[in-house]
């Protein structure tokens, strides 16, 4: 294990990187996040088996890569987050149109919305009781989740440990370091609600972590995701344009360079 | 300790556009009001730059924060009742101007079948044909008579639209030209032409042009920017309460806004409002605003709810079917009534989707109210067909076709490409009363004052799922002429319930008008039969639900309403009685 990632490492360029299998890859990634926020303190705790030359380069690539300027306000355990990092991925993985969660910086806009009023759902009618039995017959009632004590911050927590415990329990090994099917397979389980979880459904987890994962790819890049607008240039949306006046009864495809929030406000 | 304030002529409850229209018209006749709203203070200025689909459409920052107050919901009266937690199942108006900050701004008309749906089914089909737990019932008003009304909220809006080749007459055109045409509206327009349908341009509250209304507000054109839904308009482009109605009341120096004062009462000695009842949500004092006349223009809920708290007029009880506030709860559901149709997918067009505007697009009414005969079809109301450009946004839009799995790599490269490559219509439906849809007080829940929440029981009909169901097959069908070369296209279900969602804002009833005080709560005029100083007003009084979009409709009413309270206040009496008596 610790010798891929010396080879990746030591290779040091983004041209191998894309012809690493993606398994490789995610770790990769998620080791380099974990060493991102040790920082030169406890870099060399995190990753222990490396030579200390080696962890500098590994993270000067990535902070060429973008995850510079990020740090974790809501996860505490790095395991956590690295299984976060590895679900997200699988869920909007790099492919040959464009970066995956992780180069958005996806996993990392989870955590700081998680940190912020929407992680305690902050928005929403949190009166007992909580939990009211629904008729099982009533399938069109909403998500017991939002009937449920649990908040967002809760459920992700569960649910991120829930699949590390999948993972061990199937596969012996850590839901960040399994293998790329394996990962799917324990995706697609939690998709389908077969996992067992106290409190909140496989499923309702699974919705909130595939929702979260797409706003952090596409929403707009002050809130840490959608990394230099980059999950825009994929679906070719062209952000916060002031106007389209002069374009929408064109009959051709309009492409345009996208404008964030941080041009517009700008101006 | 309630503290009374100084008297002022009126009090009204909200600041949408029903109590904008209230108090724009109250104040030119030279009289003081205070408004109360729950909601904080907002401006035009706080509309600008703000084209962030995380803030607004995930995340709801325009619409009521639901920590304070909320709903319960069930589908059936022998369930508990569930709160509406959270807002991706309600988006409901909140602060300055209400809902009429974030609504797209399609701006329909009701047809003259809607008013008197009662006679007009019974006329056509005969008794027969009303379905035996139906509670429909006519308006006590004709078209006719509200079309002056109308007018005068289109004037008041800007409404940029075209005739209708089948609409209802009009005494004028629309105040502004229609939008501009798009390519995938024409693409629209001409399949719904090619199968003999009447296309036109959906009339929008989005000007089409700079424009300056007969109070002297200005509106500006439209640039097409494509964040409206949902957002409040950066260039103040799209007709809201604040840039109008309220504009216009505040020039006057005869309003004021009461930001975040929470109406919890209506203050009354039986047969007389002495004025409202609310808490000052940031220091917790209640307050008695006393007036001469109290105005509800706070939605369907809230109205509802402050009648049955302030324990006004009969609470309607479906066992017995006796009692009126609460009855004829209807809506535009979202797994019935809206936002089921077709969803084309293209493999050799590419489309400008993230172009658009709130109420840009074209619709049939082929199928709309009665327009279609009914005599052989198991329901009755209609839909109205329309695709419409509101500019698709990244987070929202992950259309992919069946099949395609909804995350990992697969869905990934779908959904890239068919971001530009897919258009939906969609069949908008009426949904007509029944004895088990209504509001009551939940027995559990209380907001965060201590008040009962509203509870609202909805059960589908099967005349409903029947209508839905035509709906979406014509979706099909035009979706299949306008050439897409796959399609998803919803399934309505025959056992299919009411899924607790209020996404819609497009609801009714709970405090029904009429012509008799037998079976309405308020007049046409939306003044209560039993408290002559008490008017409610907005989709709360219409007895049932069209198939169309609601505030052009809900304007008219409040423009009429208007002129009721400025007769009552004159006059005294109720309003309805003394017009009657003045024509006969
Ligand atoms: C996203 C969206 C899109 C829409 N698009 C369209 C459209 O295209 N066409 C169309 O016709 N309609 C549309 N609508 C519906 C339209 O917005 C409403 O019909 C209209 O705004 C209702 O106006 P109102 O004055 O009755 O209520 P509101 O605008 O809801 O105003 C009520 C006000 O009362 C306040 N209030 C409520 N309770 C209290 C209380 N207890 N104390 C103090 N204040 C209180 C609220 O905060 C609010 O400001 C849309 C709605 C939404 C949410
Ligand atoms: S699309 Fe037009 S009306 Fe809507 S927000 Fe933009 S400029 Fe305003």
């Amino acid at each position: 294990m610790a010798s891929d990632r010396r080879d990746d490492t030591a290779q040091g360029n983004a041209q191998h990187q894309q012809d690493l299998s993606r398994r490789k890859f995610l770790k990769n990634s998620g080791l380099l996040a974990g060493g991102l926020v040790g920082g030169g303190l406890f870099g060399g705790l995190l990753t222990g088996s490396l030579e200390k030359k080696e962890e500098k380069k590994k993270i000067a690539t990535v902070k060429k890569e973008s995850m510079v300027m990020e740090a974790r306000q809501f996860f505490s355990r790095q395991h956590d987050f690295d299984v976060l990092t590895a679900a997200t991925e699988q869920i909007f993985p790099e492919d040959e149109h464009g970066p995956g969660a992780i180069k958005l910086g996806v996993p990392y806009y989870i955590d700081k919305q998680l940190a912020g009023r929407w992680g305690i759902n902050g928005r929403d009618y949190r009166h007992s009781p909580y939990a009211v039995k629904l008729d099982d017959t009533d399938k069109s009632a909403g998500p017991a989740g939002e009937q449920s004590i649990l908040d967002r911050g809760d459920i992700f927590m569960l649910g991120l440990r829930k699949l590390d415990d999948e993972s061990q329990k199937r596969f012996k090994i850590g839901f960040d370091e399994a293998e790329e099917e394996q990962q799917i397979e324990i995706l697609q389980d939690f998709d389908d609600g077969k996992v067992a979880m106290n409190g909140v459904t496989s499923a309702e987890f699974f919705n909130l972590l595939l929702q979260a994962t797409l706003e952090g790819a596409y929403s707009d890049p002050l809130y840490g995701g959608n990394k230099d607008m980059e999950g825009w240039k994929m679906k070719e949306f062209p952000g916060a344009q002031a106007s389209y006046a002069g374009y929408i009864e064109q009959e051709e495809f309009k492409k345009l360079e996208p404008v964030s929030l941080r041009d517009y406000q700008g101006h | 300790m309630v503290k009374k304030l100084q008297k002022v002529d009126a009090v009204i409850v909200g600041s949408g556009w029903t109590g904008g229209i209230a108090a724009a018209e109250l104040t030119k006749a030279g009289y003081n009001v205070v408004i109360l709203e729950r909601g904080g203070d907002k401006k035009h200025e706080d509309f600008v730059g703000t084209k962030d689909e995380l803030r607004y459409s995930k995340r709801y920052d325009l619409m009521q924060d639901l920590n304070k107050t909320t709903i319960t919901s069930r589908n059936s009266m022998d369930k508990e009742a569930i709160p509406v937690r959270n807002n991706s199942n309600a988006r409901l108006g909140n602060h300055t101007g209400g809902a009429g900050n974030h609504w797209n701004g399609m701006a329909f008309r009701w047809l003259p079948y809607d008013f008197e749906i009662y006679s007009k089914t019974v006329e056509r089909y005969g008794k027969g044909k009303i379905p035996k737990n139906s509670t429909m019932q006519d308006w006590g008003i004709s078209y006719d008579e509200l079309e002056p009304y109308y007018d005068k909220y289109e004037k008041t809006a800007g409404i940029s639209g075209e005739e209708n080749p089948i609409g209802p007459p009009r005494s004028d055109k629309y105040p502004n030209p229609p939008m501009k045409m798009t390519p995938t509206i024409r693409l629209f327009s001409e399949a719904t032409k090619e199968l003999g349908y009447h296309p036109y341009r959906i009339p929008s509250a989005n000007n089409s042009q700079t424009y300056t209304n007969p109070d002297g507000e200005k509106i500006n054109g439209c640039v097409y920017c494509a964040f409206c839904e949902e957002y409040g308009c950066d260039f103040g482009a799209k007709a809201d309460p604040i840039g109008t109605v309220l504009a216009t009341a505040s020039k006057t120096g005869k309003l004021e806004i009461r930001n975040g004062a929470n109406v919890n009462r209506v203050s009354h000695d039986g047969s007389k409002a002495n004025g409202l009842v609310y808490t000052d949500i940031t220091t917790g004092q209640e307050f008695e605003q006393p007036a001469d006349l109290v105005v509800l223009a706070g939605f369907v809920f809230t109205n509802t709810q402050l009648l049955l708290t302030s324990k006004i007029g009969t609470p309607y009880n479906p066992a017995t079917g006796q009692g009126i506030i609460g009855k004829n709860f209807t809506g535009h559901f979202n797994n019935l009534s809206t936002y089921i149709g077709a969803r084309g997918f293209f493999e050799d067009k590419k489309f400008n989707n993230f172009m658009g505007t709130g109420g840009l697009g074209a619709s049939i009414d082929d199928f709309s109210g009665d327009n279609e005969d009914h005599t052989d079809l198991d329901y009755l109301h209609g839909y109205e067909v329309h695709y419409s450009q509101l500019g698709t946004r990244p987070i929202a839009h992950n259309e992919v076709p069946d099949g395609t799995p909804r995350w990992g790599k697969e869905f990934k490269k779908q959904s890239l490409k068919y971001f530009n490559r897919n258009l939906f219509i969609t069949a908008q439906s009426g949904f007509l009363p029944n004895k088990t849809t209504y509001m009551d007080l939940d027995p559990t829940y209380k907001d965060a004052l201590g008040n009962p929440l509203l509870r609202v029981t909805v059960t589908y009909d099967q005349q409903d799922r029947n209508r839905a169901k035509a709906g979406v097959a014509r979706c099909e069908e035009i979706m299949k002429q306008m050439g897409a070369d796959d399609m998803h296209v919803d399934v309505v279900k025959d056992d299919i319930e009411f899924d607790h969602k209020f996404y819609t804002d497009h609801f009714f009833g709970g405090t029904i008008m009429g012509s008799d005080p037998s079976n309405s709560a308020v007049n046409t005029y939306s003044q209560m039969w039993d408290m002559d100083n008490l008017f409610v007003v907005g989709g709360s009084t219409f007895p049932h639900n069209s198939n169309y979009n609601p505030t052009v409709t809900i304007g008219a009413f409040a423009y009429r309403a208007a002129e009721g309270m400025i007769k009552f206040l004159k006059e005294g009496g109720n309003v309805a009685q003394a017009a009657l008596e003045t024509n006969a």
